[in-house]
């Protein structure tokens, strides 16, 4: 471990900005006051941080249909990204995006993606810009474990293999591909493995350890960074709530949820590792805590009052209009 | 006969279908639900639930769920048609057609003409297509006009619980690959649905209501706001005539052109975006094979040449509506 004490804190306040993000999301849906679908991340922070902490704004990721975590975690703005769910003017793509389609290329984040399996050719794509600039950049792609089946994906990883492209290939086993388990629908019930077969290095972690998928995701970008090709990096984890907002989840035992919530907590887990080793104390976590409240509680605030896209943002941003 | 909604419609046609014949399979994504999870399996019966119980019926060998593979989805239908299955495929959105795009247009659509007349193709590509739940650019998409363009493909568009039934009852039984594309703002729509099992031919418009004034022709979730804007213009005193062709594939140009005889106005009414859409298809054959009966332009009412935008205020602004509807007849109707 060679995180500096605010790097911790970095870590532990990006994990707890999308736990609350979410946490906050689930509420206000229920209220209807949110329009559309939205897939939470709840569960799965410490993924997309522990990937993201090693990137730079000028490092790309592509992203999913559950891209809310992603896109806090590669640095797009909180209360941009809350106005974007919204539907409103100022939101990050104009309210013309919505939860599945937020980006910020500022950011290096080239999109949250509705296609499963639209985002990882995408990556390879930009894998190629950054290889020809020569600038040592590096690509990650995320996807889950029902996205590992998808033709485009293997498309992907071969040809990231072939040109030996810096990409790292993330998949988020969270257990379901919607409503169906991973072990039904992935046949080899081994993505890691399968990544393998197309002769890229893939490794597993625990996808509720903060230190285990950074320490693994930095040695990764380690051997992109020296160009020599791709990776993929599997980490088993759970959802804490349904595919959408609003899926009843007849499928889950009762006690699914509840069981992972004290087993495969990330903030839990990180928490009780930082004070253990004494790198940080409650208070300093706490106040972390209180931050980040007051940023979700002003981020849905200026949501509500702020006013919806002109009807006139209708005929824009596209290269003709009949 | 009782009252049932649009989606309870398709789930009888489905179920009635697949007890009649054994060689009538259900495959796609989450079908069934819940394969290999916590809670067990059979739980979902599709997004919307169109499929539910059908698992519990009929078994895993018949509803099958697969992995988010659509290439695989088409093509496995592509297979089972050809050796003998009447395949009913899921593509969940038809949004996501794009990744299985070739298994539809280069293999299926073409298959008994390119083979000399030798193959049949016995499948039903389901899915679910229109904008209105704030889903965004890619799960909003109507996409009738690509595939109604594709010559070897039947399209089908139901725009209401009775001809869900008869339709989807008619494309399982067709020998030819047909397209059934569900309006999801219109499954919870309710009518009489006759308990027993019945087809509606494709080809055969339907009045939906009848009127000496203007014709408007409306397909799949526009019915919705053309019957709307008829209500409300009758109570004008202008009397439409609503034709809803059912099938685009083929289309029923005759019951179209016989109504403009009557009425000389044409308004059609597509929530697609304009260029190449059903709309324009339409008022081009009309333009052509009715111009001696046309008494004014005809008029389309469709989505503007952009993707569908995710906030409310920019999705209403995009969809066609009863009021843009109501303008369009006035203008038609006004013209001399
Ligand atoms: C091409 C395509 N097929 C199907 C869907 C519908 N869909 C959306 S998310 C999803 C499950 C994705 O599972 P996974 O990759 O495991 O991601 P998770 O939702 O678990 O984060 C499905 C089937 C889609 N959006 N795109
Ligand atoms: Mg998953």
């Amino acid at each position: 471990m060679t995180l500096q004490k605010t790097e911790l804190l970095t870590a532990y306040r990006l994990m707890k900005t999308i736990r609350e993000f979410e946490e906050r999301l689930h509420v206000e849906i229920a209220t209807g006051a949110i329009p559309g679908f939205t897939h939470l991340y709840s569960g799965q922070e410490a993924i997309a941080v522990g990937v993201c902490m090693h990137l730079a704004d000028d490092d790309y990721i592509v992203s999913t249909h559950r891209g809310h975590g992603h896109c806090i975690a590669k640095g797009c703005d909180v209360i941009g990204m809350m106005k974007e769910i919204y539907g409103r003017a100022d939101g990050l793509c104009k309210g013309k995006g919505g939860s599945m389609h937020i980006a910020d290329f500022d950011k290096g984040m080239l999109g949250a993606n509705a296609i499963v399996g639209g985002g990882p050719p995408i990556a390879t794509g930009a894998a190629i810009a950054t290889k020809l600039d020569g600038n040592g950049k590096v690509t990650a792609s995320f996807g889950g474990d029902g996205s590992s089946n998808q033709g485009t994906v293997f498309e992907a990883m071969n040809l990231a293999v072939v040109l030996k492209l810096p990409t790292l290939f993330v998949y988020e086993d969270n257990g379901y591909g919607e409503h169906t388990g991973t072990s039904y629908a992935v046949g080899s019930d081994d993505i890691a493995g399968r990544c393998a077969g197309f002769g890229m290095r893939a490794e597993k972690v625990d996808g509720a350890d903060f230190f285990a998928v950074y320490d693994m995701a930095g040695d990764l970008f380690d051997q992109l960074r020296r160009g020599e090709g791709p990776a993929a990096l599997e980490c088993a984890i759970t959802r804490f709530y349904g595919h959408y907002e609003g899926d009843p989840q007849k499928y889950r035992a009762k006690d699914e949820v509840a069981t992972f919530r004290e087993t495969m907590d990330c903030l839990r887990n990180f928490r009780k590792r930082v004070t253990d080793e004494g790198w940080l104390t409650d208070a300093e976590l706490d106040a972390v805590d209180t931050e980040v409240m007051a940023l979700i509680d002003d981020a849905v605030e200026q949501s509500k009052a702020a006013p919806p896209p002109d009807v006139s943002e209708v005929l824009t941003d596209v290269y003709v209009t009949y | 006969m009782t009252k049932k909604t649009y989606l309870a419609a398709i789930n009888e046609a489905l179920r009635q279908e697949m007890t009649r014949d054994e060689s009538v399979i259900l495959i796609g994504e989450d079908v069934a639900g819940g394969q290999a999870s916590s809670g067990g399996p059979g739980k979902v019966g599709g997004v919307f639930g169109v499929t539910s119980g059908l698992y519990d019926e009929f078994g895993a060998e018949r509803v099958i769920d697969t992995p988010i593979s659509e290439s695989a989805i088409i093509g496995t239908a592509n297979g089972a048609a050809l050796t003998g299955l009447r395949p009913v495929a899921e593509i969940m959105f038809v949004d996501f057609i794009g990744v299985c795009m070739d298994q539809v247009y280069n293999q299926a659509a073409k298959f008994r003409y390119m083979f000399g007349g030798k193959a049949k193709t016995p499948w039903v590509l389901r899915s679910m297509i229109g904008a209105g739940l704030r889903a965004g650019a890619q799960h909003s998409q109507t996409l009738h006009p690509v595939f109604t363009m594709i010559p070897g493909l039947k399209v089908v568009m139901p725009t209401n619980a009775y001809d869900a039934k008869g339709l989807m009852i008619q494309a399982i039984r067709d020998d030819d690959p047909v397209v059934f594309l569900e309006s999801k703002l219109l499954y919870q729509t309710e009518e009489d649905v006759p308990d027993e099992a019945y087809a509606i031919p494709f080809g055969e418009a339907e009045y939906v209501r009848e009127g000496d004034d203007v014709t408007v022709v409306a397909v799949g979730p526009a019915m919705l706001h053309a019957k709307a804007a008829a209500e409300r213009l009758a109570s004008e005193g202008i009397d439409c005539e609503i034709i809803d062709p059912r099938t685009t594939s083929p289309l029923d140009e005759q019951t179209i052109l016989e109504s403009i005889e009557r009425t000389g106005r044409l308004v059609v009414v597509d929530e697609s975006p304009p260029r190449c859409s059903l709309a324009a298809d339409i008022a081009a054959t009309v333009a052509d094979k009715g111009f001696k009966s046309l008494r004014a332009p005809v008029k389309t009412v469709t989505c503007p040449h952009t993707p569908v935008p995710f906030a409310p205020t920019l999705e209403d602004a995009f969809l066609p509506n009863a009021s843009r509807i109501v303008d369009a007849v006035k203008h038609v109707k006004a013209y001399v």
